[in-house]
This record gives C-alpha cells, sequence and structure tokens, in this order.
C-alpha cells in the first residue's frame, strides 16, 4: 500500500510558478519536464543490510513514494519443513536471522516441545537462557555497528565485531560451529556446557561491560548522531501496535511488550531484569533501547551462571524424540533401535497445532506449527519479525529526505534471512 | 478466569455459529467465512486483542474439503493472551477470504504472502500482488500439489529477453538437494557446474586428443 505524496514547493515546481520552466507537451516531457524520478535502492546496496530493495519514487531529495520489493532470498523454509522431519529442520532456523542463530533454535525447539507435551529439564532451560542472551547481544552488536556505519560512525562496527568475534569463540566452545550452531534439539541441546565454559562466559562479561560503553559513547552524545537520528522516522505507539511492530522497534515507540517478561518461557520468570522503552520512538530510542538491552542481557547472564542447576540437559522421558548418545546406541540394542527410528521416521509427534512466540534480539519470532501426527509436520509457518517490521516503511519512509530513509533502516535492524524465509 | 477464557464465551454468546476449535496451547475458535470480520473486530474493540501476530493458511491437501483454512493468531498488549481464530474457505479451487487490512495493517503484507505461497485471494484487500515470489510467477508453491524440486518457468525478466532476443530460462535445478527425478536432459547437458562425463581414464578428453596425438 505505497501511496504516493506530491511536494508543494519543489525547485521544478517554483521554477514553473516563475515561468522559467517551459512546459512541453511532446514525448520529451517524460524525460527532462518531469519532476519525479525512480530511484532503485537495492538489492545490492550497503545500507540495506541484505538484499531488500526499496523502490523509491523521489522528487528533488525528499522520498515521494516507497515500496519495498522483498523476497530475493527467499529458499522457501516453510516448504522445505513439510518435507523433512522435526529434526531435520534445526538447521534450517539456523538461517533465519543468521545474527543471532541460538536464540532461533531455541524458538523452534520450544514450539515443537509444546506439541509433544515435553518438559525440558531446568539444567536444559538454563543452557538455553545464557545462550539465547549472548545470542541477543551478538545480534545487537552488529546492529549498532551496522547502524553507526549508515550514519557514517566507522569505529562503533570495528568495536562491535570486536566482541563479537570473542562470542563466536565462546560459540565455538559450546556448539563447534561459530555461526551456523544448530544447537538445540528438540528435548534438549545437542552436549552439555565444556569446563570452564562458564568462567569464560563470565570473563567475557567483565570485559564486555566496560568495551560496550566505550562503544554506546561514541554515539549516544554524538552530535552528528543526533542530527541524523533525534526526530527521524518517528513511530507512534498506535501505529507500532498496528503495524505488529514487535522487539526493539516496539518498545522504542512506547510499548513495554517483552514476552521474556509478560509470556515467560524456559524458565525466564526466575530472573531479574527491567524492559526499556523509548518515549518519542524515533530512530534514537530505538537504538538507545538496544543499548540498554544487552546491559540487562549481561544483567540475565550473570545470574544463570550463578545459578545454574546441576542434572540433566535433555529430557529423560523423551526416549522417542531426543536421539540417544552415541556410546549407548553403539553397545545397546534398545537404543539402536531408537536411534533408527527418530532418524529415519523422525520424532512421532501427536496430532495438533501449536503455536509459539520467543522475544528474538530481533523482534518476536513465531512458529505455528501444525501436526496431523508422525515424524514430519503437515504445515510450519515461521513468523519473523523482520517481516512484519519492515511492513511499515512504506508508511515512515514517505515525505523525508534520502539520507534519512538509510537512517531509519539502520534503526530498524533487520535481517533479510528472516524476512524471505 | 483469564481474559482469553471470557473473550471466547462472549464471542459465542454473540455469534452463535462460533464453535471450539481443538487447540493443544491457546483458545481456539472456528468462524464462518463471513462473520470473520465482525468477530475480530469484536475481540479486537472489546478484549483489546490489538496486536496481529500472525495470519497464514493452510492446505489439507488436494481433494480435501475444505481445502484451506485461513488462521489469525491475536495478541493482547493488555492481557497478555493468546486468541487463534480460523475459517474454511468456501471454495476449494478460488479460495477467498475477507481483507482484515482495514483493522491491522498488519495484515497488508501477511495476507499478501498468504495469497503469494497459497492462493489464497482476499477481497477488497488494497493491493494484493506476490510479495516473496516474483509478479507474474504461475504457481503458489505451498499448496500440496506443488512439487518440492519446484517447476522450471522462465525468468521474470520479459523485457531482459525482448531485448536480448534470447528466450530467458531459469538457471536449471538438476543437482539441487531436493531433485527427486533426473529429468530427460543428461547432467552435463542441464548442469553445466557438474563434472563433465563425456571423459574417462579411457576415453581422452575431447580438447586433449589433439594434444595426445601431437605427443606420440
Amino acid at each position: 500500500m505505497a501511496t504516493e505524496i506530491s511536494i508543494p514547493d519543489s525547485a521544478a515546481k517554483a521554477a514553473r510558478a516563475r515561468g522559467e520552466l517551459v512546459e512541453s507537451t511532446s514525448e520529451a516531457e517524460h524525460e527532462y519536464g518531469s519532476e519525479k524520478m525512480d530511484l532503485s535502492m537495492g538489492p545490492s546496496h550497503p545500507s540495506t543490510h541484505g538484499v531488500l530493495r526499496l523502490q523509491l519514487q523521489i522528487d528533488g531529495e525528499i522520498v515521494t513514494k516507497c515500496d519495498p520489493v522483498v523476497g530475493y532470498l527467499h529458499r522457501g523454509d516453510e516448504k522445505i519443513a513439510e518435507n523433512m522431519t522435526y529434526n531435520q529442520f534445526v538447521p534450517y532456523t539456523d538461517r533465519l536471522d543468521y545474527l543471532a542463530p541460538l536464540a532461533n533454535n531455541m524458538a523452534y525447539a520450544i514450539a515443537v516441545e509444546k506439541l509433544a507435551h515435553l518438559e525440558v529439564p531446568p539444567r536444559c532451560q538454563a543452557i538455553r537462557v545464557i545462550t539465547a542472551e549472548m545470542a541477543r547481544i551478538s545480534s545487537h552488536m552488529m546492529g549498532l555497528g551496522a547502524f553507526g556505519l549508515d550514519v557514517g560512525a566507522w569505529t562503533v562496527l570495528v568495536l562491535s565485531l570486536n566482541q563479537r568475534e570473542f562470542l563466536y569463540k565462546l560459540f565455538e566452545e559450546l556448539t563447534g560451529a561459530r555461526f551456523t550452531t544448530s544447537y538445540t534439539r528438540i528435548g534438549g541441546v545437542t552436549r552439555d556446557i565444556p569446563d570452564g565454559w562458564l568462567g569464560n562466559v563470565e570473563k567475557f562479561c567483565d570485559q564486555f561491560l566496560p568495551a560496550l560503553e566505550e562503544l554506546l559513547s561514541l554515539l549516544t552524545r554524538n552530535k552528528i548522531f543526533h542530527d541524523r537520528t533525534v526526530g527521524v522516522g518517528v513511530i507512534s505507539k498506535a501505529d507500532a501496535l498496528a503495524y505488529g511492530l514487535t522487539g526493539p522497534n516496539l518498545r522504542g515507540s512506547g510499548v513495554p511488550l517483552d514476552l521474556r517478561k509478560d509470556k515467560p518461557y524456559s524458565g525466564y520468570e526466575q530472573y531479574e531484569f527491567d524492559v526499556p522503552v523509548g518515549t518519542k520512538g524515533d530512530s534514537y530510542d530505538r537504538y538507545l533501547v538496544r543499548g540498554e538491552e544487552m546491559r540487562q542481557s549481561v544483567r540475565i547472564i550473570r545470574q544463570v551462571i550463578k545459578t545454574m542447576p546441576a542434572g540433566d540437559w535433555f529430557a529423560k522421558d523423551a526416549v522417542k524424540i531426543f536421539a540417544p548418545r552415541k556410546e549407548k546406541v553403539l553397545t545397546s540394542m534398545e537404543e539402536l533401535i531408537n536411534n533408527f527410528m527418530i532418524t529415519t521416521e523422525g520424532p512421532q509427534m501427536p496430532p495438533g497445532e501449536v503455536y509459539f512466540e520467543a522475544e528474538n534480539p530481533k523482534g518476536i519470532l513465531g512458529f505455528y506449527v501444525v501436526s496431523k501426527g508422525g515424524g514430519v509436520p503437515w504445515r510450519l509457518k515461521i513468523r519473523s519479525p523482520s517481516f512484519c517490521n519492515l511492513s511499515i516503511v512504506p508508511k515512515i519512509c514517505t515525505g523525508i529526505l534520502i539520507s534519512d530513509v538509510v537512517a531509519i533502516l539502520g534503526s530498524f535492524d533487520f535481517v533479510m534471512g528472516e524476512c524471505d524465509r | 478466569m483469564t481474559a482469553p477464557v471470557a473473550a471466547k464465551t462472549a464471542l459465542k454468546e454473540k455469534f452463535p455459529q462460533v464453535t471450539d476449535r481443538l487447540s493443544a496451547d491457546h483458545d481456539a475458535v472456528n468462524v464462518p467465512v463471513g462473520e470473520v470480520v465482525a468477530v475480530l473486530k469484536y475481540l479486537r474493540d472489546e478484549f483489546a486483542f490489538d496486536l496481529l501476530m500472525d495470519l497464514t493458511a493452510i492446505d489439507w491437501a488436494e481433494g480435501a474439503s475444505p481445502r484451506f483454512t485461513v488462521v489469525y493468531h491475536l495478541f493482547s498488549s493488555v492481557n497478555l493472551g493468546y486468541i487463534r481464530v480460523a475459517t474454511d474457505c468456501a471454495s476449494n479451487d478460488e479460495p477467498t477470504a475477507p481483507s482484515v487490512v482495514e483493522l491491522w495493517p498488519a495484515a497488508n503484507w501477511h495476507e499478501r504472502e498468504c495469497y503469494d505461497l497459497l492462493g489464497v485471494k482476499f477481497t477488497a484487500h488494497p493491493d494484493l500482488r506476490r510479495i516473496l515470489m516474483w509478479d507474474g510467477y504461475p504457481y503458489h508453491p505451498l499448496r500440496k500439489d506443488f512439487p518440492l524440486a519446484g517447476i522450471e518457468v522462465p525468468l521474470p525478466d520479459a523485457e531482459i529477453s525482448a531485448e536480448t532476443g534470447v528466450a530467458a530460462i531459469a538457471v536449471p535445478m538438476m543437482g539441487g538437494p531436493f531433485v527427486a527425478s533426473p529429468g530427460e536432459m543428461n547432467l552435463t547437458e542441464a548442469e553445466p557446474r557438474a563434472k563433465d562425463e563425456s571423459w574417462s581414464d579411457r576415453d581422452a578428453r575431447p580438447d586433449q586428443t589433439a594434444l595426445k596425438q601431437l605427443k606420440s
């Protein structure tokens, strides 16, 4: 619904009013006399963070129409999900929001566990919380770095990538992969946390907070950053709700909705943290919300480390769902059969439908799973936050300067892998 | 009593045709397709379901009747509860449902996606174009009768094709991870990046025959 607006006092119109611009009725009018220009921003544009394309119509420097074109990264994840077992789909969730794969893994696993009426033990929940919060820091770090880059602050990106490197090292120690982790399984996680890992996370937190303050101090009181973001891309509370915005973009507009607090899952209710909200709903507020969220994530991580429960890291009663450990497969006939059945036919699920949403770094990620029984979902719908957040772009990117479009996109912090699925 | 339960009871009193829907988690109702806009408006205005979280459709396979079901997930940021509203599309061949863009602008992109991937037409939608696939794409890929391997179609850019005078054919899907049948073309012909099997240790590679003769 990209509506077109007209600018009252553009240079060409002023010239025409003064009689300086000669109107032509020939075909040349289309070439030279037209005031508006079409500009395709993207799909390969540094500020569109992937392959978003904005079909802009501009009058001078002012955007008169904005039509986002998405789908360049569409891989048909939902179709693929209908053709493979529940366990096989876990790696595909890495590729949704590829800046926070651990959080996606967890959201998907909990959705399917709800379908199977499966309770995971407290240790597994705590491990998932700690990884999800680390993923949040990693994602927000990239978001802020890219935002800074978009509005001309290069240093921020370098500092944030530094911190992400530390995080990747920790992810690698835990999961064996830096980027596409595929860490959770339905009914547990792939492996327990290694010895000394929690100490390393603690060390990371200790050095991260001062580094974060340094990073934020480059932007928070920066005059250029203020000029580019304060009052730019204001989204009202009502609009944010009506367009289904979630995550920092919704909270930046002053709605204190955070599912970790409001619909706690995976044991989030045990931890103490605050939900930051903005007051004006402009790009600057969205930036502030993300900065504060990272501090709160560190708070959560420290509490989890302090209260990390002992015990199992996978659901013991999930024998027909959670694949047995390798040494058991090689020594016990029963476990070998289980492993074979889980691998070939998938974990058997009861018929029914569930909808689960988790508070991901980018917003609320939802999985709607429809099962007819068996090891393969009948329909799996992914409600991706970036897709919903981007749907407000035609509304707020009309009537502003082109340079502000860049600032707004930066403040939205979207990922096209998740938007296009 | 939580808000969604109250909403469900009140809803069934006000709209007698609304029935319970089996659900493993949230409250869920089945609504006749004609009443869905009124029901959703009632839920939004009276029970503060202010967020349309998700809108999608399910294809219950070819030959099933009703074949398409449109599902709405609402969330209330005030009462913190979900409700699932489902409605069966009347026609199995030309499924339609009323658009709810008037109620939530968020429905705009969701409905476009639903139309794009499943072919459910939303009446009174202001701008029902494809969103993930390109304009002019002939199929609805999430339907159950659409094969996983895909169907080859000409490239979207008819303009480029007209300019160059060459029919634009999409990159062959041979060799992809989901191709079930090998098709009629051989692999070398269809997939230029695949290993060239026209030569082996017995038959010399065509461009090196001349070289061999020279050496001997």
